[in-house]
């Protein structure tokens, strides 16, 4: 087949290449690698912060207590309001009698002192629990919930669980805008090798257009070889990132500062990140080569 | 039939000198052509706008049923597919071998290896260097370096054969040698050759049909011509 035969050849052509330039080659594997290990960082770094957000985001919800005073009308009318807000995902309801009965059984004390009081004098009140779709929304929830009849106080984790969503959030922007400068940083270095590469080789370039050789064939050599250069460059970023991830779960007992801020699990993460660094630095080096190549496919 | 037209052609560079004017020219199939001209008379522009690598301002040329001047950039290697062409440089690759240099030409455009093989001896067979196949150009004489590179040329049997001074680097002995050689290609293959040269030598001993420039511009266009002093 004639597409399996030219790329056989550009292949080939690539390697030789590859070993041909070596201290060219070397320097721009190099390039790639730093970079790779710090977008190697980068990329670990904002999957944890997405993953700390996501489970806090989990457990924020909007605890609602309705008025000594509310009827069983009054709950069945609050429960029905909650159900038409939009961004409510599922809430759970327990009544006082029930709180007084879980509050019984599980102490003695709290036993005593409940059975004391009768239904008017208690202080425990009717209870929501509720879950939002979307937690950045979840003030004008917890207001829309406040301005309900019968409903005394509404809670949610304003404060310092807030701040540190906003602080995730604001970290992962940061690297991630790290991650495309340092990539753009990478691309220009592998225009440049690859452009020393071509130089070398302009001779050769200029008798394949004049024997009739298409654009395509005489791009792909550069291109694999770019590709080439992306992946041993992505060799030691990977294994680093790999292995430093593991040393640095196990270290800190796979959660960070407090038991709140988990770290993700490292089996099939360090998997993924890996498949990440791998493709960037694939995808790297090719959009490099081929910039570099066009300059010189005009006639 | 004719292989070459040229309608109306003018050719001005950015820098603003005008190396044609308004010129009109049909070369038919197996034809052997010399083009002469003194320096700036723009026998390289008319050549160098066969093979695309100038396009022409103004006008319409059409080799072997392609309009050149509309060409693209990248179909460009259509054209070049039916050409054939030799440089006053030879432009071979020096780390490869006289038979990996001819076989080049047909590796990239992508044909089979047994394929390659045939039309690679017999290319060279053609030009006389079959004993020579796994020499390097640099230990080869100037001579047999531009037979290399008639090889590579016709190597894909092309229709035309454009040579840009191919003798212009040779002694005149081999100068002969290499235009024998053409026109057993001529001959034998019935390849149309369009030969710029300012040999006086070579055209005179040759009679073959001669266009000469001057200026820019068609002074004659002879069936057997000789290099005509005055005329340039």
């Amino acid at each position: 087949m004639k597409p399996f035969r030219m790329l056989g050849r550009s292949i080939r052509d690539a390697f030789k290449s590859v070993i041909r330039n070596f201290s060219l080659s070397l320097a721009s594997i190099s390039c790639i690698t730093i970079t790779l290990i710090i977008v190697a960082v980068a990329v670990i770094a904002s999957f944890n912060v997405q993953n700390f957000t996501k489970e806090i985001e989990k457990d924020m919800t909007i605890v609602v207590f309705l008025e000594n005073d509310a009827t069983e009308a009054d709950v069945e009318e609050v429960k029905h309001k909650i159900d038409n807000i939009s961004n409510v995902e599922k809430y759970t309801f327990q009544s006082k009698v029930e709180i007084k009965k879980q509050m019984q059984s599980e102490s003695e004390v709290f036993n005593k002192v409940l059975e004391e009081w009768d239904e008017n004098e208690s202080p425990l009140k009717d209870t929501f629990q509720v879950k939002v779709k979307d937690i950045e929304k979840i003030s004008a929830t917890a207001e829309k919930i406040q301005a309900f009849n019968k409903v005394s106080v509404v809670r949610y984790g304003e404060g310092m669980v807030d701040k540190m969503v906003t602080a995730f959030s604001s970290i992962e922007k940061v690297t991630y805008g790290i991650v495309i400068a340092l990539i753009i940083v990478t691309v220009f270095l592998i225009v440049n090798t690859i452009k020393l590469t071509i130089s070398a080789r302009k001779r050769e370039i200029s008798i394949m257009r004049l024997v009739g050789a298409s654009n395509f064939t005489i791009k792909t050599p550069f291109i694999v070889e770019g590709m080439i250069l992306g992946v041993f460059g992505s060799i030691v970023p990977i294994i680093i990132s790999t292995y430093g991830y593991l040393a640095f779960y196990n270290h800190f007992d796979g959660h960070l500062f407090s038991e709140l801020i988990q770290l993700i699990k490292p089996e099939p993460f360090i998997y993924t990140t890996s498949l990440i660094v791998l493709v960037i630095g694939i995808i790297v080096g090719m959009i490099g080569s081929a910039s570099a190549v066009k300059k010189y496919l005009k006639v | 039939m004719d292989l070459v037209r040229i309608k109306n052609v003018e050719k001005k560079y950015k820098n603003g000198v005008t190396a044609l004017y308004d010129l009109n020219l049909a070369i038919e199939k197996g034809a052997f052509v010399f083009v002469i001209g003194g320096s700036g008379s723009g026998k390289s522009t008319l050549i160098k706008m066969l093979y695309r690598e100038e396009k022409p301002t103004k006008g319409q040329i059409i080799v072997g049923g392609l309009d050149v001047a509309k060409l693209k950039n990248r179909k460009v290697y259509k054209l070049r597919r039916k050409l054939g062409i030799v440089f006053q440089d030879y432009r071979l690759l020096p780390k490869q071998t006289v038979y990996e240099n001819v076989a080049f030409a047909l590796e990239v455009i992508g044909a089979k290896k047994d394929e390659i093989r045939v039309k690679v001896l017999k290319a060279l067979e053609d030009v006389g260097l079959k004993h020579k196949l796994h020499e390097y150009p640099d230990h080869l004489s100037g001579g047999e370096q531009q037979r290399v590179a008639i090889a590579r040329a016709i190597v894909n049997d092309p229709k035309l054969l454009l040579c840009d001074e191919p003798t212009g680097n040779l002694d005149p002995e081999m100068s002969m040698e290499i235009m024998k050689v053409l026109e057993e290609i001529n001959n034998k293959r019935g390849t149309t050759i369009i030969m710029v040269t300012h040999d006086k030598d070579i055209v005179n001993k040759m009679k073959k049909q001669v266009i000469t420039l001057k200026e820019g511009r068609l002074v004659n266009f002879k069936k057997k011509g000789t290099y005509n002093n005055e005329a340039i």
